[in-house]
């Protein structure tokens, strides 16, 4: 049995699969009886999805210009 | 010239030319304005090693792995001075619970969603500058492109102890640093809404 602040705590290695079994056991029992920390863990997901949708692979055009550039001027 | 050493040659130049735009969106969370530069130093570091990679398929690692470094040595000659921070009212903070408490936007029903709503992927993007980055490497790579952390610790020879602990870290720091950024730039503002 795990305290709130514990789970808390693991959360983001519990989404990460970096808990051991039995931490992980111990965290899926306590967010079955914890609606609290169930929102703290749909946040941390949300959170995730955050940082993962700020990613831009939209390169300049003028940036993408010079950089296939260099790769074709590249010589041993 | 050896066919062969041709043939090799123009191969990296295609699998290089298809990681241009994700290593320039990586490099520019991980050094900012000095993007591009750091991938012209790791085009040229990766070809003069090429001979070093045997699998293709490890070809993305391979190329991140010496982006982080070109990365580190360009950040290095930057600033001498290691970035320090106090962990101590950090570890503690909470997002989740901060917003909860401080309510933001009263009349909201989805009051979290709501505060992540407010950021633009340049606000995003300037918080995660003001990690250090010793920190803001692992999240940035982990969460934004996708590494398991063992990948990670692997890519630059790390116990998994480190990178978990750095990881654990960094999003306590990039939660905190997020509200702050959020009250300076008046994000949080109900009038605005």
């Amino acid at each position: 049995m795990i305290t709130c602040s514990d789970a808390v705590k693991r959360l983001w290695e519990y989404l990460d699969a970096t808990v051991d079994h039995e931490t992980r056991d111990a965290i899926e029992e306590h967010l079955s009886r914890c609606r609290r920390c169930c929102g703290e863990l749909e946040f941390a997901e949300e959170l995730r999805r955050f940082i993962a949708g700020a990613a831009d692979h939209d390169v300049p055009d003028d940036v993408m210009g010079r950089l296939t550039q260099t790769l074709e001027e590249l010589e041993p | 010239m050896d066919p062969s050493a041709t043939d090799r040659q123009e191969e990296f130049r295609r699998l290089a030319r298809e990681q241009i735009p994700r290593l320039y969106s990586l490099a520019r969370h991980l050094i900012g304005d000095d993007a591009e530069d750091a991938v012209q130093d790791c085009l040229l570091k990766a070809f003069q090693r090429y001979d070093q990679l045997h699998d293709a398929t490890a070809a993305s690692g391979w190329l991140t792995s010496i982006l982080v470094n070109c990365c580190r040595d360009r950040g290095r000659s930057r600033s001498r001075q290691p970035e320090h921070v106090d962990f101590t009212d950090v570890e503690e903070f909470s997002l989740f619970r901060t917003i909860a408490y401080e309510d933001p936007f009263p009349y909201s029903d989805t009051l979290h969603l709501d505060f992540l709503r407010e950021f633009g992927k340049e606000d995003v993007h300037a918080v995660l500058m003001r990690l250090p980055e010793l920190y803001r490497t692992p999240v940035v790579l982990v969460y934004m492109d996708g590494y398991l952390a063992r990948e990670v610790a692997a890519m630059f020879g790390d116990p998994l102890g480190t990178v978990l602990a750095r990881l654990h870290r960094g999003r306590k720091l990039f939660e905190k640093l997020l509200w702050e950024y959020a009250e300076e730039n008046h994000l949080l503002q109900e009038v605005a809404r």
